[in-house]
């Protein structure tokens, strides 16, 4: 199908974005990486009259650490995400993420800033930065505002944004020598979004005891879905197989996933329990895991 | 029969033998286009004075179309007409397809754009016509269509139950053919066999999904009264024989150029209502009328395939002999058979290829073809065979499994002999000559059993489960009348080739098959090259125009090489002896004495060079005053060919899958695959290997992947490439490729199909190898596609 007619603005600063939406109200999409905007529109899921394109405007860029946090421009590419040093030393769980997101022309436009307002809930972002316990910086024109992610998902491709208002960064809290990650999917091709997956941050002490545990799940929910009672069973308690199998059991309290193409419910179910196992298993010495 | 010269019957190395280009690797002329962007699609074309068609799709699977109102669309900037049912029924007739030869087979009429219901969801219903695609696109989104929604039948397995909704009340029922072949008496081996095991098999509707969707360019001259269409088509002269029909025109007025198309795998050589719809609004308007399928039209209108439901049974005795096969095959084709080859051939395929590989004697299958509420399916890519390999593979192995027998062993048993040929099929097909038991030896050389066999014992101690799965085949190629022409279809058997030589030296052939990026054109570049004596360079094909190339069929069932490539090959053969008689003329030598060799006339004794071809063109065309009054002046030869002795020409091979499956997930990972087949002659080794690996991708797709799902009101949820999944190069193995060479000796050429030896025989390999992988887990599967869920539901585990 053909884009439906609108017009189309670069912007070079934020109060030429809010000017714009001043000028055409509802009528105004912002455009980043274009990697589902672009997709609604040839669906004429989408009338836009006026596309504003983001790209270009500095404030929205860039990664650095401030403050004893990691500062992820919005704009940031999926494929910059994936090469950048400070998130391979600060927030590895994104990093690693990258190679599961679609296929590498997609990671060379998405940004993880659209990947995160448009919510998808098979979508592996949302998840990694819930489970980093990630801080949101949303601006307006009415100025700026911090959301911490587990608020910021409300509902399918649901959040937290108010009209007019954008993602300019992500702040992720820098770890402790004892935080751990690992994300985890099932796909059916390479590139798909999951059938099932899983982000995990945790801290190990010396003796493998858990503490603050978060395993958040996607492809399984109407977002990131926070596994509070598989948390729960892991918390305290040595990682081991036992615990894994508490964690494992403990999900059917977590998650009511929707069937959908690949499957019913109880295969969803089945699969982030697989998924929770081989996610903890990872943190195990070679050892425990071979026994 | 079958003496060419090649390197290997004389003896001499490829080398020494200069233009010997039949059975050479040697790149296609068309490939620097394709990949340099410069080839020349259907909508790379833009003509004057050229408007854009956009069509409203039903939205409903079965609903009455109460009233469509098009004032607001034609109010829309850009757009110029608007056209429903009733406008095109009054300057474009409805077909019905059937062929005479299926007896008792039905099917309704059907307009370009229908009268008063909707029968699928994503039917054309009515097209408005705009300046651009965009503007088109606009009108469609401001029609208001009132509808009154209908009960829809979707479900086969009880379209022909009392209360089942009647599709076309006129017909009385959903059923559009039924056949039953049988041979021996099926119950009393069964009742004296050692062992009868069964299962139900599903082979999923999925579709065949071109790089380049359906397009099409209809252009009505008023001044002469001409069609003309530029159409991604398989088969240019058939579609100009339909807009003819159809629009009530004279073949004659009727011109189908086919320039690059993108893929086709059956799905380009059907009838198709938006098409004809564009013709016939064409010839209205007076303007040429451009229609491309997005990807969502695609999914929704282009042919669908292989719903099929089978319940098998197998006979064998205590030594593993194969007493009987018993099939009952349903299958649902949409709302109306698609014209002209019908949607009842796959259905009777599979009555015809059940078994055909083995040698046994007592036969039953029937196949039960109905009416349902979605999209029409119709010939795809190894028509039938995929399926009925799959049935007969899968009860193989069962067999093999209930007598503790290996299932190479099985096959060896089982397997035609080589020695057994001409051959007759329980269901009457008959084979020429077929290589089974040296395609399994070869195979066995190929894949490393003894160690894959320790790997998965190894495997399995770590909770790993891989298995080995086999699959023998038969192929149908090279058709003759019988396949459609006996039936009635205005669909051509034989095919044509002009082949001449210009002034330059440089050689033309023009043929009737087609090219969509198989590589056609390469080999019947080699081949002339090869029959007239020439370097490849000096040839130039030409294929797809109904104006210029002779009357022939196109390309589909495996044809191009084995009918249009003997044409091409007699007529080259031809040239060069006319070239000869002109040469000795010249030289004022014997003809007989001569030959060319890459372009130079040589004496045939010594290989001295004589004459370059291009002096010869010189003097023929340009000082034609010199030579003798008597000689004859055309440097031009047309042969056509077609098939006499078989109504097909069988091909044979073996398929042998490695692959993994994650007991936890379900997830399946093919390893390794090889395929050994016997397409007779070889022309290019290159491309006959890539005709399989990507028949072998397009059938593990079949089988793991790709799969048409609608939900329970008959809408189709595959509507994008993101839900539509099919395989991608990450997911698929190495697959090594053997070949055994046994010619058709219907031909010089002696070349069958390749095309669809691949896809015929891969899905089956997959899922026995796949319950291979599973036997110690006490799992089994026999429903395509096999999905994590469908794996995981096996397995008990969801």
């Amino acid at each position: 199908m053909k884009w439906p007619a609108f017009a189309y603005v670069r912007a070079s600063t934020l109060d030429e974005v809010w000017r714009l939406q001043a000028q055409h109200g509802e009528g105004a999409r912002v455009l980043a990486g274009g990697q589902t905007l672009l997709a609604t529109l040839a669906f004429r899921l989408s009338e836009p009259d006026v596309l504003v394109d983001i790209t270009r405007i500095a404030a929205l860029r860039g990664i650095s650490v401030q403050g004893g946090r990691l500062r992820i421009g919005a704009l940031t590419r999926h494929a910059e995400l994936g090469r950048d040093p400070l998130v391979a030393q600060h927030a590895k769980l994104l990093a690693e993420a990258v190679p599961f997101i679609a296929h590498p022309a997609i990671r060379n436009r998405g940004t993880i800033g659209g990947s995160l307002a448009y919510a998808d809930p098979a979508a592996e972002l949302p998840s990694c930065v819930v489970a980093l316990d990630a801080t949101l910086v949303l601006v307006s024109a009415r100025g700026e505002r911090r959301v911490a992610t587990r608020d910021f998902f409300t509902g399918l491709l649901q959040t937290a944004l108010e009209p007019g208002e954008l993602i300019a960064a992500i702040e992720v809290p820098l770890p402790d020598a004892s935080r751990r990650s690992a994300i985890v999917e099932v796909a059916r091709r390479s590139g798909d979004y999951a059938m099932a997956g899983l982000a995990v941050a945790l801290s190990l002490d010396t003796g493998m005891r858990v503490s603050a545990p978060r395993l958040v799940y996607f492809g399984v929910g109407n977002g990131p879905v926070s596994a509070a009672r598989a948390a729960a069973a892991l918390e305290g308690r040595a990682l081991g197989a036992e615990s894994i199998a508490a964690a494992q059991a403990a999900l059917a309290g977590d998650l009511d996933p929707p069937a959908d193409l690949h499957g019913p419910p109880a295969m969803k179910l089945h699969l982030a329990r697989v998924l929770t196992a081989r996610a903890l298993q990872r943190f195990l010495p070679a050892t425990e895991i071979a026994a | 029969m079958n003496e060419i010269p090649t390197p290997e019957n004389i003896g001499l190395s490829r080398e020494d033998l200069p233009n010997s280009y039949i059975g050479r690797s040697v790149p296609r002329p068309n490939l620097p286009k394709l990949v340099q962007g410069l080839a020349s699609y259907t909508d790379d074309v833009t003509l004057p004075r050229m408007v854009h068609a956009a069509f409203l799709r039903s939205p409903h699977a079965h609903a009455r179309i109460v009233k469509v109102d098009s004032a607001a669309a034609l109010a829309v900037p850009g757009v110029l007409r608007v056209f429903t049912g009733a406008d095109l029924a009054k300057v474009c007739d409805p077909w019905v397809a059937t062929l005479d030869h299926l007896k008792g087979m039905k099917s309704a009429p059907q307009h370009p754009l229908p009268l008063e219901r909707a029968t699928w969801q994503g039917e054309p219903v009515v097209a408005v016509i705009a300046e651009s695609r965009a503007a088109a696109e606009d009108g469609v989104a401001a029609l208001a269509v009132e509808w009154e929604p209908l009960p829809a039948q979707l479900d086969m397995e009880t379209a022909l139950a009392p209360g089942a909704v009647l599709i076309h009340p006129a017909l009385g029922d959903n059923l559009v053919f039924t056949r039953t072949a049988t041979k021996g008496d099926v119950e009393a081996a069964m009742a004296a066999a050692h062992k009868v095991v069964e299962a139900t098999f599903v082979t999923g509707r999925h579709t065949g999904v071109t790089l380049e969707p359906r397009s099409i360019i209809a252009d009505y001259n008023r001044a002469d009264g001409t069609l003309t269409a530029h159409h991604s088509t398989q088969a240019p002269h058939m579609m100009q024989g339909v807009f003819a029909k159809q629009l009530r025109m004279e073949e004659g007025q009727v011109r189908v150029i086919c320039k690059d198309v993108g893929g086709s795998f059956g799905i380009k050589v059907h009838v198709y209502p938006d098409e004809v719809a564009v013709a016939a609004i064409a010839k209205v308007m007076g303007r040429p009328v451009k229609f491309v399928a997005d990807r969502f039209e695609s999914f929704v209108s282009d042919i669908h395939a292989r719903d099929h439901r089978l319940k098998g049974r197998i006979a064998v005795d205590a030594e593993g002999k194969i007493l009987a096969f018993d099939i009952d095959d349903l299958t649902g084709i949409g709302p109306y058979s698609v014209y002209p080859r019908t949607s009842a051939v796959e259905g009777n395929q599979v009555v015809n290829l059940c078994g055909g590989p083995y040698d046994f004697a007592n036969y039953r299958c029937t196949t039960t073809v109905v009416l349902q509420n979605k999209t029409p399916t119709c010939q795809y890519r190894a028509v039938g065979h995929p399926i009925a390999t799959a049935v007969t593979e899968g009860l193989v192995d069962l067999a093999a499994e209930a007598l503790g027998m290996d299932p190479i062993e099985i096959r060896r048993r089982n397997l035609i002999r080589d020695d057994a040929y001409p051959y007759t099929s329980p269901p009457g097909m008959r084979f020429e000559g077929l290589s089974h038991h040296a395609a399994l030896e070869k195979l066995l050389a190929m894949v490393p059993v003894a160690k894959i066999r320790a790997d998965q014992e190894a495997q399995r101690k770590k909770g790993v489960y891989r298995g080995l799965g086999f699959a023998s085949f038969i192929e149908l190629t090279n058709p003759s009348p019988f396949m459609y022409g006996l039936g009635g279809a205005r669909i051509s058997a034989q095919d044509g080739a002009t082949v001449r030589m210009d002034p330059d030296g440089s050689v033309v052939v023009l043929s009737g098959v087609t090219e969509q990026g198989q590589g056609t054109e390469g080999i019947l570049r080699q081949i002339v090259a090869h029959g007239v004596g020439v370097a490849l360079e000096r040839v130039k094909v030409v294929t797809g125009d109904t104006q210029t190339t002779p009357y022939g069929g196109g390309t589909w069932a495996c044809r191009g090489a084995g009918i249009g490539g003997e044409a091409a090959l007699q007529s080259a053969i031809a040239l060069k002896q006319q070239i000869l008689v002109v040469a000795g003329a010249m030289l004022q030598a014997a003809p007989e004495s001569l030959d060319i060799v890459l372009g130079q006339v040589v004496d045939k004794a010594t290989g001295r060079e004589r004459m370059p071809l291009g002096e010869l063109g010189r003097i023929l065309y340009f000082r034609g005053d010199t030579l003798p009054k008597d000689l004859p002046r055309e440097l031009v030869q047309t042969r056509h060919f077609i098939t006499k002795e078989y109504p097909f020409a069988f091909t044979n091979g073996i398929q042998a899958c490695w692959a993994e499956v994650d007991a936890e997930t379900g997830l399946v990972t093919v390893l390794e695959h090889w395929c050994v087949e016997d397409c007779g002659r070889v022309i290019n080794p290159l491309l006959v290997d890539e005709q399989v690996r990507g028949g072998i991708v397009q059938g593990l797709g079949g089988a793991l992947y790709e799969h048409c799902v609608y939900d329970g009101q008959g809408n189709l949820l595959t509507t994008t490439m993101a839900d539509y999944l099919v395989p991608m190069s990450a997911e698929m193995p190495d697959i090594h490729v053997g070949h055994v060479e046994t010619p058709t000796r219907e031909s010089l050429l002696g070349a069958k199909g390749a095309g669809e030896a691949g896809t015929a025989g891969a899905p089956a390999a997959l899922m026995n190898a796949i319950n291979d992988a599973l036997r110690p887990l006490g799992a089994r599967v026999t429903e395509q596609p096999f999905t994590p869920a469908c794996i995981l539901q096996a397995l008990g585990k969801i």
